[in-house]
């Protein structure tokens, strides 16, 4: 146990040394968080409506005022007037508009008549973020303008849905902490593990351990528990530092900082095991960093952390099936998001610990303990 | 027993044969040298008598222990220094050598004292506590010198120990080793491509080229046995027609060459030549206008078992010695 010791104190002492390491390993995936989570999370502002009114009557005149409250109060778009049809889809398709609303000609009689009244949202669909916004904002304002008056009737006569949220408001930076936390336990074990674990080797490095007494078992157990103990590390400090930043209500609550705590410990060995398993009979400098990028893509976006895995094709929702981060994101988001407790993130625990025996008998299976 | 005894060790990667059925044996307490060119197998057959490669064929004992049955037992017995410098460079040599000592179990109360004696016998006590990265190669070099000798071990091996080191930081390097032998009881096996290295470190040196043991003796004994103990080099001016014939009948020539206005004589009798050849000089009026006189080096010896310079014997490194080589 003393060998195994000596090998997790000397990576640990080197690794206390190396400054740049550790603020490059935490520095993407704060960025990230902060960068992702604003970027994607916010509301769509500051478009532009053309608004051309063929109709010029009484209902007309109240749609084109709900526009001007919408610019005024959600800021989603601002009206311009347009008084011919051309010139407004002109300005559409030259990028100087992002929709036009076409009132026809009739429209508030048809709307006095309760006679199919309709009006247009010419989008420019380029960007579908863009278009859905607008679409669901003017969906709104119409559907609201053509509320019924108020009601004598005490019970209205027809079917209304009420949501009911079972948790507070989830912004989209919250929605992206687990993964940043998973990601910052990745880029560790990526570069404070398997590229150090690959340089020490082409280095000579090795050579010193493996002409010393020291045994299989103990040496494959040093470098996989100093390498869990930075991935932790790394894990805890984006817990720390990301959850006050996303807006975590009640961020250092002592319960559900031990169950995160617990979901980093599991996720971090599971990872090791995983990068040993796939460094252990590599001796190319080269390749383990042309593999974390590819690592990085196919385990990161199919696991749920950055969009929900029910819009995925089919391919890729079997590639997150044994995606270990998608376990580790969905513990992390059951407890950061909904902070539940261990029986319900049991079955993520599992297959985590599972993951990571396979993968270190594997790669033990593989080790050699000479050259 | 001998500290080391080899019977016929093979190394073969594939069908490359890197170390073909070399055998040898090493006294306690001598110092043996492997000298060949890079690629002729030195590093090949030292790390298996590290026991970092299994052999293919063939045996050796380190310390009395089989490498291949017993490896641990000669783990325990050994230090090496490898060919690459493999102390880390963010950590201080001192705690370089603590890593070592705990690796190799040496007892905690011993590990302080013994790490400062060793610091001290590899002068750097003064840069004890600062991080390698900020020593000069010479002195990373001793670093390990002493990192290898943390577990006080009875066989000492050292791979090309001053490769890449300028001249001053060599000949500190052989100084160092020197006293350390004078101070311990060590056997010490040391691979080197540096003819003067083995010269002066090694009690008896293993030419080795092509993976096979060319020849094997002290360094005096195969200067011995290679024809014409001595080059002299001279000069003349108003020599005969017929001088060069005149100088190959001098006592103990073996042989005359001439290049341009320089004649070079092989002898075995150096003092014999160079009396004769001034008195000829004398008798027939030739002014002798340069003459020097140099004894048989290890390069000589070394053209002779193997027929090429050993500055010219560049060879394809084994898989062993480059990981990363793929034969084109």
């Amino acid at each position: 146990m003393e060998r195994t010791l000596a090998i997790i104190e000397r990576d640990l002492r080197r690794f206390r040394r190396s400054t740049a390491l550790i603020a490059m390993s935490l520095i993407m995936p704060i960025v990230q968080l902060v960068v992702l989570g604003y970027a994607f999370g916010g509301n769509v502002r500051g478009l532009t409506l053309g608004v051309v009114d063929q109709d010029r009557g009484l209902q007309a005149v109240h749609l084109r005022e709900m526009t001007g409250a919408v610019a005024a109060n959600a800021k989603t778009f601002s009206p311009v007037e347009y008084h011919d049809m051309g010139q407004a889809v002109t300005a559409l398709r030259d990028g100087r508009l992002n929709g036009v609303l076409a009132i026809p000609p009739g429209f508030s009689r048809r709307v006095l008549e309760k006679n199919d009244p309709r009006v247009a949202l010419i989008e420019d669909n380029t960007d579908g973020f863009v278009s859905a916004s607008m679409a669901a904002t003017m969906a709104g304002l119409v559907s609201a303008s053509s509320m019924p008056p108020p009601s004598s009737q005490r019970v209205p006569a027809t079917t209304s849905l009420d949501v009911v949220e079972v948790y507070p408001y989830v912004p989209y930076i919250q929605y992206l902490l687990p993964g940043s936390i998973v990601m910052s336990i990745f880029m560790m074990v990526m570069i404070g593990g398997g590229i150090i674990f690959i340089d020490d080797k082409s280095r000579g490095l090795h050579e010193g351990y493996l002409v010393t007494p020291i045994t299989r078992l103990e040496l494959i157990l040093g470098f996989n528990i100093s390498g869990a103990i930075k991935a932790v590390l790394a894990g805890l400090v984006l817990m720390l530092i990301g959850s006050p930043i996303a807006g975590v209500p009640h961020p250092y609550e002592p319960l559900r900082l031990l169950r995160l705590f617990v979901v980093i410990c599991v996720t971090s060995v599971a990872l090791v095991s995983m990068m040993f398993l796939l460094m252990v009979r590599m001796t190319d400098p080269l390749l383990p960093r042309a593999l974390f990028g590819v690592l990085n893509t196919i385990l990161y976006f199919p696991s749920g952390a950055v969009y929900p895995q029910a819009a995925f094709p089919k391919w890729m929702r079997a590639i997150a099936i044994v995606d270990p981060f998608t376990y580790a994101v969905h513990a992390l988001k059951s407890v950061v998001l909904k902070d539940v407790g261990f029986a319900a993130i049991s079955g993520d625990l599992l297959f985590l610990s599972v993951f990571a025996a396979a993968a270190m008998t594997g790669a033990t299976l593989l080790f050699k303990r000479t050259l | 027993m001998n500290a080391i005894e080899v019977r016929k060790i093979t190394k073969r990667f594939g069908t490359f044969t890197a170390v073909n059925g070399i055998s040898f044996d090493v006294g306690r307490g001598e110092v043996f040298g492997l000298l060949g060119p890079n690629g002729a197998g030195k590093s090949t057959l030292i790390r298996m008598l590290t026991t970092l490669v299994i052999p293919t064929d063939g045996t050796a004992l380190v310390d009395g222990a089989d490498v291949t049955r017993d490896p641990n037992t000669v783990r325990r017995a050994i230090g090496v220094i490898p060919q690459a410098m493999t102390s880390d460079l963010e950590l201080t040599p001192t705690e370089n050598l603590l890593i070592f000592a705990k690796l190799y179990s040496v007892p905690r109360e011993r590990r302080k004292r013994l790490i400062a004696e060793l610091l001290e016998a590899v002068e750097l006590t003064a840069w004890a506590d600062k991080p390698v990265k900020m020593l000069s190669g010479g002195m990373r070099r001793r670093v390990e010198i002493a990192r290898g000798l943390v577990h006080s071990p009875r066989i000492f091996f050292l791979d090309e120990p001053t490769t890449g080191l300028d001249p001053v930081s060599r000949t500190a390097v052989w100084e160092m080793l020197r006293r350390i032998k004078s101070e311990r009881d060590l056997t010490i096996l040391l691979t080197t491509h540096y003819m003067d290295e083995a010269d002066k470190l090694c009690d008896r040196i293993a030419i080795v080229d092509h993976g096979e043991l060319k020849a094997l003796d002290s360094p005096m004994r195969l200067k011995a046995n290679v024809p014409g103990q001595n080059t002299l080099d001279a000069s003349f001016t108003n020599a005969p027609v017929d001088w060069r014939e005149r100088l190959a009948r001098l006592p103990g020539v073996d042989g005359v060459t001439e290049d341009g206005n320089i004649f070079r004589l092989k002898s075995n009798s150096g003092p014999a030549t160079t009396m004769a050849l001034m008195s000829t000089a004398a008798e027939v009026g030739v002014t002798v206008d340069s003459l020097s006189v140099q004894s048989t080096s290890l390069d000589d010896v070394f053209v002779h078992y193997t027929g090429r310079q050993l500055r010219d014997a560049l060879q394809d490194p084994s898989p062993a010695d480059r990981m990363m080589y793929r034969p084109r």
